[in-house]
């Protein structure tokens, strides 16, 4: 199909409804607001299916409960604070294995911040802000089409293993309009979950549930779906590389730094530096054996993320010792430009002697 | 000699968890008995939520889910949106409802969800111990208002029919107790009712049950249930509180 | 004295296991044909026991407060 000129935030909106997302319920916040009026427009009269404007973040991940209790495609939409309202809604829906779509198009922090990008939500997402062993999906996309091919993913993946997926964008992917080509048709007949709780007919009455006072259970739960954690590890780790193959240093990014990244190394390699890209696109689970595979061939990871320093422990995890992490970070919702990426990529470069 | 009297179906044949003379069970076998004689058990969910309730799907076989606490009302709006066809309601305590839960409970109501609520109102919180719910009486004292609900410190108790009554996509509330056999079947004709008012696609409906609860009360089931009349009924008087179904129909 | 003679033709059979002695149902019936035993449960509660010499008409009162839903109710 053809390519369509669209802002970010639109994309997921067009994106979830062709992959059979029938409730949305979001409330206004900047830097996502197009994609909660794009499901006004779009999904709110769509037969069978719904769109609320809730009275808070929080009401809408509850609603997100209830629409996937009843075993449809529902997904909810915020930035950074009100994320963190849905930090109990999450841990409910993980506890509960209903699977759901939350996207966070993250802003500066803590705190209401600013409404300008940044990726300071990355422990938030993938360490679990809500109480409990639980994990989350997540997904970084880097552009348009990938907002467009991941959010497709992600409700595919909610299904697949019964878990909430979060889809990890910002500020700058949410306005920014590109070129983005739809591979996917709405489903002519929305789904309905096998487990779906809409009344006891023709079976026994079900329960769902996340209290018990039978510790035995809950233990029971957790190691049930670590074990699927395990599966998902093992299955659905995902990462691009750019330019890694005779790297000396690398570059680790993950969503728009990755971008910003990108544009850094082509300046890079065009002054005879040898610098490559990671970019995880899947945070969790993390692409870590893929870090320990290049350390193999390059010793200096330099971790580039719009934050304090989040993403790099994981890569430290990762290399375990094995190479060495530089972090350059910018927080508050500041965006870095290739070009000051590219005066940190060749300091680090020439301090270490590389040629 | 015929059977008049019998335990309904769908209560499951558990011994309830709950203290000697509380409300709640009685409750659950109204419900029980109207799902029952109304046909519903097929496509009916029960959404119960935080509170001495929380086990509420122990006893009625029907399909229930937990919401967070407070949360009840945007979990049923979110299953009957994605369901229409499907009967949902929610169980609720005081705190739950007009505490944590006030937003859901307000915009919910405001939205005429064709949603049902069951409201039960026993002015304290029970399964935490016996704290102040927001409708705990003045001078009435609780683990957290040892020298007894203060205005001034504490607030007031807050009729919360009375204030869902104002908004517009509230359809039927009335309040009730099950302090007597007549008001227990008074119970047993609002939830019937109000389920009609969903079922009828009319909008939002809620029963508020005025109920014992003896052992934070520190009283004897008797005295508790005694008390409902002679003290909470003045702050909380019974009656039907909004009832526009008429209108309803006419539209 | 005027007493009038109602037919005693009501019945009503307790579960005492499930009974938690809370005496509501004492309270309530109109013929006092109900009172405390001297037992105990296994959850360690007083039941309370029918009277079986009672004028009980079956008007199941009892039934209709029991928080338990101990009691069923037989009427002839």
């Amino acid at each position: 199909m053809a390519k369509v000129l669209m802002d970010g935030n639109s994309v997921i909106g067009e994106a979830a409804i062709r992959a059979g997302c029938q409730c949305y319920f979001g409330y206004p916040i900047t830097p996502q607001n197009e994609l909660t009026e794009y499901m006004a427009n779009h999904l709110s009269r769509k037969k069978g299916c719904a769109f609320i404007q809730a009275e808070s973040e929080l009401a809408a991940i509850n609603m997100v409960f209830g629409a996937s209790l009843a075993g449809v495609r529902a997904m909810t939409s915020s930035s950074s604070p009100g994320m963190s309202l849905k930090q109990e809604g999450i841990s409910y829906l993980a506890s509960c294995e209903l699977p759901s779509v939350i996207v966070n198009m993250s802003r500066g922090g803590p705190g209401l911040g600013t409404i300008s990008a940044s990726q300071s939500d990355y422990f938030q997402a993938t360490r679990g802000g809500g109480h409990g062993d639980y994990r989350t999906i997540v997904l970084a996309p880097s552009s348009g089409q990938e907002l467009a091919d991941l959010t497709h993913r992600a409700f595919d993946l909610a299904d697949k293993y019964r878990i909430p997926v979060l889809i990890l964008g910002d500020g700058i992917l949410g306005q920014m309009m590109e070129p983005v080509e739809f591979k996917h048709e709405a489903p002519a007949e929305l789904p309905v979950r096998s487990n779906a709780l809409r009344g006891a007919k023709g079976r026994a009455s079900r329960i769902v549930r996340t209290c018990t006072s039978n510790t035995s259970d809950m233990e029971e739960l957790n190691w049930s779906l670590y074990r699927r954690y395990q599966l998902i590890k093992e299955e659905e780790i995902t990462c691009e590389t750019f330019l890694v193959e005779d790297a000396e240093l690398i570059v680790v990014s993950f969503g728009i730094a990755a971008r910003i990244a990108r544009g850094a190394i082509k300046n890079a390699r065009a002054n005879g530096l040898k610098v490559g890209l990671l970019q995880p696109v899947t945070l969790w689970p993390f692409p870590s054996a893929k870090v320990e595979e290049l350390a193999n061939r390059a010793k200096y990871f330099l971790v580039f993320e719009m934050n304090m320093g989040q993403m790099i422990e994981d890569v430290q995890l990762a290399l375990n010792g094995k190479g060495e992490t530089f972090f350059y970070g910018r927080p508050g919702g500041v965006i870095p430009t290739p070009s000051e990426v590219f005066r940190v990529i060749s300091r680090h470069y020439y301090q270490r002697g590389l040629s | 000699m015929t059977k008049v009297y019998s335990r309904p179906k769908l209560l499951k044949k558990k011994i309830f968890h709950y203290c000697a003379g509380c409300g709640h069970s009685i409750i659950h076998r109204l419900l029980a008995e109207v799902i029952e004689e109304m046909n519903l058990q097929e496509r009916i969910v029960g959404i119960n939520s935080a509170g001495c309730s929380v086990f509420a799907y122990d006893y009625l076989d029907i399909d229930m889910a937990e919401a967070a606490h407070g949360r009840g009302m945007a979990v049923a709006t979110g299953l009957k949106r994605a369901s229409p066809e499907t009967v949902v309601f929610t169980y609720q305590g005081d705190g739950d409802l007009a505490a944590i839960g006030t937003a859901e409970t307000v915009h919910t109501a405001n939205r005429g969800e064709r949603i049902t609520t069951i409201f039960v109102n026993n002015a304290v919180y029970g399964m935490t111990g016996g704290q102040m719910a927001p409708t705990t009486l003045l001078a009435q004292q609780t683990t957290t208002t040892p020298y007894g609900r203060d205005a001034i410190l504490e607030g007031h108790p807050i009729r919360v029919s009375e204030m869902l009554a104002l908004l517009g996509g509230v359809v039927y509330i009335e309040r009730t107790a099950v302090d007597s056999p007549a008001n227990i079947r008074k119970t047993k004709k609002s939830i019937r009712k109000a389920f009609q008012v969903q079922i009828d696609g009319l909008g939002f409906s809620m029963v508020e049950i005025l109920a014992p609860c003896p052992i934070n009360w520190k009283m004897e089931p008797l005295e508790a249930w005694q008390w409902i009349g002679k003290e909470m009924t003045k702050v909380f008087p019974l009656g039907v509180i909004k009832d526009i179904t008429g209108q309803k129909d006419a539209d | 004295m005027g007493v009038t003679e109602s037919k005693a033709n009501g019945y009503i059979e307790i579960n005492q296991e499930l009974c938690k002695g809370c005496q509501v149902c004492i309270a309530f019936c109109p013929k006092g044909a109900i009172a405390l035993s001297d037992k105990l449960t296994a959850s360690g509660y007083i039941p309370v026991s029918f009277n079986d010499g009672s004028e009980c008409t079956g008007c199941a009162i009892c039934a209709i407060v029991c928080p338990e839903v101990a009691i069923e109710v037989y009427r002839g």
